[in-house]
């Protein structure tokens, strides 16, 4: 059966479906059983599975990194949530010394699964320590695996496929991504790991995308349609590994190539999918590819600062109108939001 | 305390002084070609903690952990071949004398950065109440690791939780070159430290192998019984070099007198001089002992050089589980 969730719902589901499915998952978190719930995706977690299964944790992003190792070394699998990317910073010596090279350094004989759900801020002055997005980072590490989804039937077949993976991967949630509303089958499903997906077909340009970039993608190319020019949107889904194999069909058919981040877009996965495609399909490129990502300082505060600091549909809009030499005024497309710093004029909860 | 459990105490330490000496003696031919952290002068801590613990008990490590991981029974021709960086070792090669384990004593891991498998022992605790086994989860450290933030996280948490753990730190007085006098406030103790943190702490001499085993087997009854952790802290000292296996007494970090006079507390000739002048063991005893040991100690070398390395392929695999 399908249900209309939402992104946030569809995360609760996959939860409740993995500690059904299996007594050894277990969840917690800084505010897991709070009043808030982690936005409402640990929902009614803690009632049906007990205190032992699901619970909340001191302040020491580090050490419960460490701890799932060592729970997962034991046959526990731990799904760990972060209210925000920026506080696990102060975990990477366990992830990037411990969970990410535990199977290698022993010689393959011990894996670690451990689930670890981070959420990027965006708005509302969150600025330079709440929302950064350093999915990069991650991706850069051997022995991580890394996920971004974007719809709320990849969250959960997504989620579901990190917690029973037999090695740590990142669940990376964008916060504007959470009242995305969507179709999620009732049934335990997975999203394969490493799959990304082709969600709009086109033969004019290739957009390659990823999590909440993905929604601006898809107002931009609604406009580009009325323009009747047709765009490939992928959508990454995972950005470790990538899958590259899509990626190429898509260049090969198009020729041309807009790749969006949304962090920062010096050393980034969008540039790394530019160098990668470049080296291997030099020869089927009618235009230089592009990056498109965030302008490389930190984050600002203040309203007036963050207006046009992020990409958006309009900037992809331009974007693809210049690769295809297109002149056109494109003022009259788009209907500006009331305030630019949150997901839509309906917005008005806690960030 | 019984006959056996001396006998089992020398013998864990002379294992322990006897591996480490010959790897010393053999560095030099270039032959174990990795970061190597002797624990020659600490023996006692080791054989002392792992004579009460049980095998399904879990231990982690840090660099220097030849010792925990002989103490706990872990398998001496593997632990030499991955010296080798052999395909027969403990991690088949890929980790070195820093990354030991031998998952058949529930030798879970030994890591190379301080405070790192703290946190991993922690978690080992917490599956054992989870399960609702007896099981406890021993973690060993030095000195520096009370300055690392995650220790306050470990502690903290293992209190709160009231974790089945067994906290061993060996205060050898020195983080690489660096004394404890430069890193720590002078008069604080790091056992009164973690006692008013929540958690019940002792301190002991850790070149003083009784001591060791009396108040560890104690104080593993107590966690097995209440389920609760305890710190234990034990001074020592390091006899060699910080890395490698020479004496570094020359170059400048710490005295010559301060070394003799830990030199003439080597937990393992006291406690053999005390054994034979209480005439429970003999000369020839002892000697016997160390001629065994030795035995089994070449058919190691013999077993690592012998083995085969791995193929260069191999480096390309086991990044991820599948």
């Amino acid at each position: 059966m399908l249900k209309n969730k939402t992104f946030a719902e569809a995360i609760n589901d996959a939860l409740f479906t993995s500690m059904k499915k299996d007594k050894k998952v277990i969840c917690y978190g800084l505010g897991i059983d709070d009043p808030k719930r982690i936005f409402g995706t640990t929902k009614g977690l803690k009632e049906k599975f007990g205190p032992k299964r699901v619970f909340d944790m001191p302040t020491s992003e580090n050490a419960m990194t460490g701890v799932a190792i060592g729970l997962g070394l034991n046959g526990y699998k731990s799904v760990m949530v972060h209210q925000r990317l920026d506080f696990f910073l102060l975990a990477m010596d366990q992830l990037v010394n411990g969970a990410a090279k535990w199977h290698y350094m022993f010689g393959g004989q011990k894996n670690v699964p451990i689930t670890i759900r981070l959420i990027i801020g965006r708005g509302w002055g969150q600025g330079p320590t709440h929302s950064q997005s350093l999915h990069s980072w991650f991706a850069h590490i051997p022995g991580l695996k890394v996920v971004m989804p974007t719809s709320p039937k990849d969250a959960k077949g997504l989620l579901l496929s990190s917690i029973f993976d037999k090695n740590p991967v990142l669940f990376i949630e964008h916060r504007w991504l959470h009242n995305l509303e969507g179709n999620v089958p009732d049934k335990d499903y997975r999203v394969p790991i490493g799959k990304a997906k082709n969600i709009i077909s086109g033969k004019d340009i290739t957009i390659v995308s990823m999590s909440y970039m993905t929604i601006e993608a898809m107002r931009a190319i609604k406009i580009l349609n009325k323009l009747k020019i047709k765009c490939d949107l992928i959508d990454l889904r995972t950005i470790s590994p990538i899958d590259y194999d899509t990626i190429y069909k898509s260049v090969k058919k198009t020729g041309k190539l807009i790749v969006l981040d949304i962090g920062n877009s010096n050393v980034s996965v969008a540039s790394e999918i530019v160098a990668n495609i470049s080296q291997n399909l030099f020869s089927y490129l009618h235009c230089a590819p592009e990056v498109m990502g965030l302008p490389n300082v930190p984050v600002p505060t203040s309203f007036n600062l963050t207006k046009d600091f992020y990409p958006d549909s309009k900037s992809i809009v331009t974007s693809v109108l210049k690769k295809l030499k297109i002149k056109q005024n494109i003022d009259n497309l788009f209907t500006k939001q009331k305030f630019h710093d949150v997901p839509g004029d309906w917005f008005n909860e806690p960030y | 305390m019984n006959k056996k459990i001396k006998i089992d105490l020398l013998k864990k330490m002379q294992l322990i002084r006897l591996v480490e000496e010959t790897i010393a003696f053999k560095y030099s031919e270039n032959k174990m070609r990795c970061p190597t952290h002797l624990y020659i002068g600490q023996e006692a801590i080791a054989a002392g903690v792992s004579c009460g613990l049980k095998k399904n008990d879990f231990v982690v490590s840090t660099h220097r952990s030849h010792g925990h991981y002989l103490a706990k029974g872990g398998n001496l021709k593997k632990m030499i071949a991955e010296l080798y960086g052999k395909s027969t070792g403990c991690s088949k090669g890929y980790g070195g004398s820093m990354h030991l384990i031998d998952l058949s004593v529930n030798f879970m891991g030994s890591t190379a950065i301080v405070g790192n498998s703290m946190p991993i022992g922690v978690g080992l605790g917490l599956s054992s109440k989870l399960d609702n086994t007896k099981d406890i989860s021993c973690i060993y450290f030095g000195d520096g690791c009370i300055e690392e933030g995650i220790f306050h996280e470990v502690i903290n948490f293992s209190a709160q939780k009231k974790l089945p753990i067994l906290f061993v730190c060996e205060n050898n007085l020195y983080s690489v070159y660096s004394p404890l006098k430069n890193r720590q406030p002078k008069k604080r103790s790091i056992s009164n430290m973690v006692n008013s943190m929540g958690i019940e702490s002792y301190e002991e001499s850790g070149n003083d192998v009784e001591k060791v085993y009396n108040l560890s087997n104690q104080a593993i009854k107590k966690i097995r019984s209440t389920g609760k952790p305890i710190f234990l802290e034990f001074s020592t000292y390091r006899l060699r070099e910080h890395c490698g296996p020479n004496y570094d007494n020359h170059i400048g970090y710490r005295g010559i007198k301060e070394f003799n006079l830990w030199k003439k507390k080597d937990p393992l000739f006291l406690f053999e001089e005390k054994l034979i002048k209480n005439k429970e063991i003999t000369h020839k005893f002892k000697d016997e002992i160390i001629l065994e040991i030795n035995k089994k100690i070449m058919k190691a070398f013999k077993f690592a050089e012998s083995s085969p390395f791995p193929k260069q392929i191999d480096a390309y695999k086991n990044t991820y589980a599948k």
